[in-house]
């Protein structure tokens, strides 16, 4: 079937079977590799996307399903002047990344986090990233990341 | 080093927080476009004679290229070892997942596909899921053999009479539960050909063991061989080298002559890729009933799975370990690895110490709780001081350097352990459901215990840049910041003008690579002594090019610049004595063989609610000392030391690779893995300590695995002594609710 995606504000059309994972159309359609593949059960989250704004785990949505929808990924985080996103800058201020593999995905949920709740406590953040395993981290460094990251976007909202 | 101490954010990161880093399945070069994608068709039973493969279901299906058993590969040879590992299942099986065929196919979904009509007779034989099984020896593994033991050892004092003369003696047998390593990214590997040489990119934490193991595997010269290791997404030693099903893939490549690439998918990777620990333990505590421990002994029967990768290595380590932080009068340890029809057992994160310390910490609270002494007590009283360093065991490890009782007091105190045995007391007799428990360890471990050495070259060019080829290769450690820093506290070159190279057999031949906590006291002291002799090198040339006498050089870091001293007018900068040494610039190899391991140690308090109603235990504070000598970036250590703990936790909380009585496994999913996540665990309150060793010019220590080996026996100690009043003695790890509630229950019956 034929697909049309908007991936990180760019139109991706493309003819794919019809039992194509969102993520691999990512991956090896829009040759975007920052969303990993780290299960087959919906359960380690490293393929999170924003699906029109809200976070999926792609392994678990058909392009098909996404087809005229708008698809934000890991490479879609900075501006268009490279600049960095809050929750990049303070994912690499608090040493919130080792191996880098969940990283991705951790962001897009952590954004998807603050996007609902832009004030978390600890505990908030340590629930709202229930569904996302990191095997380096101990966590530790992430939840700091996401709670910096909430501190530094409401001090930007109330600068503005 | 002026430089050790310092807090410097990772250079790692700009790559990973953007694009995403290239790991092995990013992976768009020109030369794997076209490669074919790989299929395991892996076994669905525990133990079967194969009697039968029919590929020609898969193999006219679309996109199929090839499909390979063990009928393609070289026979093995006549009157070989029977215990050997194939490639490729040939007349038997013995765990399911194990590989029995290869798919090869244009597409990627067309593999699961034609896989799936790979069609194998099997005729299945009684299956040996567990250790009890094994040991009676009634279904053997392999033909050709009287047992199922594939290695014995034993270390220190093999005489139960060292018992005599103590008031309380205790044996209990206890478990060490088979973990699954889960590195985030599965193990992956490409293969492609270019003239006759092999390039294979592998997620792999040594490329050069691996090269030397698929040259072996496959019969190609290692000098046909490049493997290269892109980003690797995590390893936790179960990427030590390549494994079967890797190696496999390669050999597809050199077989077929196509280009290849492979990932696995999770569930593949929790049956085929090496489980840890999978221990049986016996442990014999005996003291005096003021608190000395007089005697220990601890037999091990070691899980191999179906097959020794290491099984039996890792259960010496825990043999050599075996007496802990402890200064006993009598000490003895043995073990016998087995042979299952499960998952091969390997290296993960610890690979055989926590294994020993889990025990003994475990004894010792058993032994405390015997005697109506507070177990931090009895660790005072029994732990080596720190007159007595070097220290050698009854199992034969000497240890450098350590401080164990400062390192519990300081742990103790951070925690404010008075207030919290007081908040213990009022639970206890307010008889709260939700109850508190204390539980520590003080442990001891041994890091780069391999005794190989490891590799650095460090070139300076004619921009005045310098590149550092390392041998130890990373994987989320942060080797590029560390070695940055090194060199430029050693030379004056700033980082940002320093770039690290690992990985890649072509530009590092020989070297190590990355396990057993040994990267930066092998690898980082061998970049420090290249950056040496580039500094010579250097002197050398600049005192020609001043007309000075080397002795009146210096070379000012801050500028990164040679002068005379006191003369600023003579300044010469890198990049111009680069030129002088001529079109290489300078350049300088090293390699650091160190006289002896390093045995980092620390301690760790775990405080714990237990719900008494449901069993379920709650981590609220955990308290660690991990002190691994000098730290050069307290920012990567601790972020080691995160992780690590996180791992202990699981293992003493949560995780276990569990199988039924057939051998099918029952966690071949993160569904059914339980996986730890960040609701399951506190922030953890790290204390800073430091005492250095002298086996290495840095003084540095291993700390990969110090957090996972302090964590477990501490919050496993810490959810029996919330119960201990209740009656509860022990409680097998994991320590789930289903477990804690049954211990309860059975405590509050036999009351």
């Amino acid at each position: 079937m034929k697909v049309a995606i908007s991936v990180n504000g760019k139109q991706v059309e493309a003819e794919v079977e019809d039992r194509l994972l969102l993520a691999h159309f990512v991956r090896e359609v829009a040759g975007l590799t920052a969303t990993n593949i780290g299960c087959d059960t919906t359960s380690c989250g490293a393929c999170t996307v924003l699906l029109d704004g809200e976070s999926v785990k792609s392994c678990t949505v058909l392009a098909a399903q996404a087809d005229g929808r708008a698809v934000t990924t890991c490479e879609g985080l900075a501006g268009a002047d490279g600049s960095w996103h809050a929750m990049q800058r303070a994912f690499h201020a608090e040493h919130g990344l080792q191996c880098g593999f969940c990283t991705p995905g951790m962001m897009m949920a952590a954004v998807s986090l603050l996007a609902e709740n832009p004030d978390p406590t600890e505990e908030e953040v340590r629930t709202g990233l229930e569904g996302n395993i990191c095997r380096c981290t101990g966590y530790h460094n992430i939840v700091r990341a996401v709670l910096a990251a909430a501190r530094d976007g409401r001090a930007a909202q109330e600068a503005s | 080093m002026s430089i050790m101490g310092t807090r410097v954010l990772r250079t790692e990161d700009p790559r990973l927080l953007t694009d995403g880093g290239v790991y092995t399945d990013d992976l768009r070069l020109p030369e794997l476009a076209g490669a074919a994608h790989v299929t395991f068709v892996r076994s669905p039973i525990a133990h079967a004679r194969i009697t039968g493969i029919d590929t020609s279901g898969a193999a006219g299906q679309p996109g199929v290229v090839a499909v390979l058993t063990a009928a393609d590969l070289p026979a093995p040879p006549e009157g070989g070892d029977p215990t050997t590992e194939p490639l490729l299942a040939g007349d038997r099986v013995r765990y399911v997942g194990e590989p029995v065929a290869l798919v090869l196919t244009e597409g990627r979904y067309q593999g699961e596909d034609a896989a799936e009509l790979v069609s194998v007779d099997y005729d299945p034989l009684p299956a040996v899921p567990a250790i009890e099984a094994s040991l009676t020896g009634e279904t053997l593994l392999f033909p050709g053999t009287d047992n199922n033991v594939l290695g014995a050892g034993t270390a220190g004092e093999g005489d139960d009479a060292s018992f005599d003369g103590c008031d309380v003696v205790i044996e209990r047998t206890v478990v060490n539960q088979r973990l699954a390593p889960v590195p985030l990214e599965p193990r992956a590997l490409a293969a492609a050909w270019t003239g006759d040489r092999l390039t294979i990119w592998s997620s792999t934490q040594n490329p050069q063991l691996a090269r030397g193991a698929i040259a072996g595997a496959v019969g190609l010269d290692p000098a046909l061989i490049r493997v290269i290791a892109p980003d690797v997404g995590g390893g936790f030693g179960a990427k030590v080298a390549v494994d079967r099903d890797a190696i496999a893939v390669a050999w597809a490549a050199r077989h077929t002559g196509h280009a290849v690439r492979w990932i696995e998918s999770r569930s593949e990777n929790l049956v085929g890729m090496v489980h840890g620990r999978g221990q049986r333990q016996t442990y014999k505590i005996g003291g005096t009933r003021d608190g000395r421990v007089l005697a220990y002994r601890l037999d091990v029967v070691q899980d191999c799975g179906a097959f020794n990768r290491l099984g039996a290595f890792l259960a010496q380590l825990t043999v050599l370990m075996a007496a802990g932080v402890y200064d006993l009068a009598h000490a003895g340890a043995s073990f016998r690895a087995v042979a299952t029809n499960t998952t091969p057992i390997a290296a993960y994160r610890g690979a055989g110490r926590p294994e020993a310390a889990a025990a003994i910490e475990r004894a010792i609270d058993d032994f405390a709780a015997e005697i109506g002494m507070d177990p931090a007590e009895v660790r005072r009283i029994n732990v080596v001081p720190p007159d007595k360093f070097p220290f050698t065991t009854a199992t034969g490890a000497t240890y450098d350097t350590g401080d164990y009782a400062a390192g519990l007091e300081r742990v103790l105190s951070a925690a404010g352990y008075p207030a919290l045995r007081a908040e213990q007391a009022r639970r206890r007799k307010s008889g709260d459901t939700v109850q508190v428990g204390l539980g520590m360890s003080v442990y001891v471990e041994i890091t780069a215990g391999d005794m190989g050495g490891e590799t650095a070259r460090v070139v300076v060019d004619a921009a005045g840049a310098a590149t550092v080829f390392t041998g130890s290769s990373a994987h989320g450690q942060g080797h590029h910041t560390a070695w940055a820093m090194l060199v430029e506290d050693e030379l004056g070159i700033p980082m940002d003008q320093i770039t690290v190279v690992h990985g890649d057999t072509d530009a590092i031949p020989e070297a190590i690579g990355t396990f057993g906590s040994r990267s930066l006291q092998l690898g980082g002291t061998a970049v420090v002594q290249a950056a040496g002799e580039v500094k010579d090198q250097a002197r050398r040339l600049a005192a020609e090019m001043i007309e000075a006498a080397e002795a009146d050089l210096k070379l000012n870091t801050a500028s990164g610049t040679w002068q005379v001293r006191g003369d600023p007018a003579t300044a010469l900068g890198w990049g111009q004595i680069a030129q002088r040494a001529g079109p290489d610039g300078l350049a300088a190899d090293a390699r650091f063989d160190a006289s002896a391991p390093t045995f980092p140690f620390g301690a760790h308090l775990a405080v714990v609610e237990v719900d008494t109603e449901t069993g379920k235990a709650r981590l609220v504070r955990h308290v660690t000392v991990d002190d691994a000598g000098r730290i050069l970036n307290p920012v990567l250590a601790e972020g080691q030391r995160h992780g690590g703990i996180a791992q202990g936790v699981a293992q003493a909380l949560l995780e276990e690779v569990r199988y039924d009585v057939d051998g099918n496994p029952l966690t071949s999913t993160l569904v059914d893995y339980a996986a730890i996540t960040a609701p399951e665990l506190p922030s953890f309150e790290l204390v800073a300590s430091e005492t250095p060793t002298s086996i290495n010019p840095l003084g540095a220590k291993g700390i990969g695995e110090a957090g996972t080996i302090g964590s477990t026996p501490a919050v496993l100690n810490a959810v029996i002594d919330a119960v201990s009043h209740l009656g509860v003695r022990h409680i097998d790890m994991p320590a789930t609710p289903e477990r804690v509630w049954a211990a309860i229950s059975e405590a509050r019956a036999g009351r």
